[in-house]
């Protein structure tokens, strides 16, 4: 184990957005599955509760990102996921953007694309889910253009998501990072070359620039 | 203290936003997209053996609707229908009673003031007129009001209305008892009007001397909702 060289990618607040986001959207859409496949309502019934579920979970969803907003290091992901720099653009047109010659931020593009279009996502399902929860509020043309816009929205996260899931499982070291918090240099300086040189300047903006061990010694001195 | 400038772009903010007006484009436009999404799709939904046609939004499939977010329950045995107000002979009806009565089948789309629209589904009961010469209409009468055990639904016909022979008090449809999810054992089916008037779960039904608007009638609904002809829709006539 070569704990040295690894480096903290995030902390327990980012890592506890990521997880609450996972579980309340693998939760919408599950329970989504439930209501609309025709089989899979049939087989399991109890619509009303899979209802209330999915709503909760769907309210909810924002939650999450409120609280994190909390966290210095939170916010500074959040301006790192909005700007696009002209690397960014250069590794989304590349055909061999992974062999790492781009040297990339804390975020790939594709992270960007992926955070931002879940964010606008959660925020048009909100919307839209509202209209068709709280229906009569609302003209009838408007209860049926948002139950389009929900129902196709729904499909689209649903493949993003799988996408996004399929991307992890193939890295483990970006999987561990999100689970641990820590990644090895190595794999940071060939995905995520700009913040690795970054995390290795001390006092970075990143917050980062602590490697584990670091780590473990500055809570050490902390410590009485 | 200032951040130092930073670098690139706001595209993060420019998708969230867009995403955010594209859904707006889509309320208040879906209606339009989904009328042509169903045009183009018909002859694909209407030849599909698999069924996965249903799986696509708007797609010729029935969405469950329930105004008091649950599905009430009442098996065959315990089911009741009663008929009341002007009526010569106030009557409580069991299924089987019902199923002694004469039956009419029909091949009728069911369309729903929200867009969708399920093509020939097999309906089956007892036409509503049927069942009001059973129990013997007054003079007096001039609407009907029918309650759903959900203890919430309610909707209304004029009798010239329920006196339409493509009016039942379903107990089939789709070629089996009419199911939970449905509105069984028996719900209504209005075919010439949108679905809201098919009043799911029927309990009872009231012989008035007017019109006593329903539920989503009293919800800015039109009480006289005539497919293609009512709530500002152009939809195809069901009936």
């Amino acid at each position: 184990m070569n704990r040295q060289a690894d480096i903290l990618r995030f902390t327990r607040a980012e890592r506890w957005v990521h997880k609450s986001i996972a579980i309340l959207l693998t939760t919408c859409i599950v329970t989504a599955a439930i209501l609309y496949i025709g089989p899979l309502s049939t087989a399991i019934g109890r619509r009303a509760l899979v209802e209330w579920v999915h709503v909760v979970a769907g309210l909810a969803l924002p939650v999450p990102i409120v609280i994190g907003l909390v966290s210095k290091m939170f916010r500074h992901d959040v301006r790192l996921l909005n700007r696009f720099t002209d690397a960014d653009w250069h590794w989304l047109r590349s055909r061999d953007r992974r062999s790492g010659f781009i040297p990339v931020g804390k975020f790939n593009a594709g992270q960007k694309l992926n955070a931002n279009f879940q964010l606008g996502a959660i925020l048009v399902m909100l919307l839209t889910g509202s209209v068709m929860r709280f229906a009569n509020h609302w003209p009838i043309d408007w209860r049926t253009g948002a139950t389009f816009v929900h129902d196709w929205l729904a499909y689209a996260v649903t493949i993003v998501v799988i996408g996004h899931v399929y991307m992890a499982m193939r890295d483990p070291h970006a999987l561990a990072g999100m689970r641990t918090g820590y990644v090895p240099e190595s794999w940071a300086l060939k995905e995520h070359k700009t913040w690795a040189d970054d995390a290795n300047s001390v006092g970075s903006p990143s917050g980062a620039g602590t490697t584990r061990s670091a780590d473990r010694a500055r809570n050490a001195k902390v410590e009485p | 203290m200032v951040e130092p400038p930073e670098p690139g772009r706001p595209i993060g903010r420019r998708i969230v936003l867009g995403m955010l007006g594209l859904g707006a484009v889509g309320v208040a436009f879906g209606k339009h997209l989904q009328d042509a999404e169903t045009a183009v799709l018909k002859p694909v939904t209407e030849r599909d053996p698999t069924g996965l046609t249903s799986l696509i939004p708007a797609g010729n499939t029935f969405r469950f609707y329930s105004i008091t977010g649950h599905e009430p329950n009442r098996d065959a045995a315990d089911y009741r229908l009663t008929i009341s107000g002007l009526v010569d002979r106030p009557t409580t009806l069991s299924l089987a009673h019902l199923a002694s009565l004469p039956h009419t089948t029909l091949v009728k789309d069911f369309q729903c003031v929200t867009g969708w629209r399920v093509p020939d589904v097999t309906w089956a009961g007892v036409a509503l007129p049927e069942l009001l010469n059973h129990v013997g209409v007054r003079n007096t009468a001039k609407a009907l009001r029918f309650t759903s055990f959900d203890g919430a639904y309610t909707e209304s016909l004029t009798l010239e209305q329920a006196r339409r022979p493509d009016v039942l008090v379903a107990t089939r449809m789709l070629g089996a008892p009419v199911t939970r999810a449905h509105g069984g054992p028996v719900r209504l089916y209005v075919a010439p009007m949108y679905g809201y008037k098919s009043c799911k779960w029927l309990g009872g039904i009231e012989v008035t001397d007017r019109v006593v608007p329903g539920f989503w009638e009293e919800n800015g609904y039109d009480v006289d909702a005539w497919v293609g002809k009512s709530n500002g829709r152009s939809d195809e006539p069901t009936s």
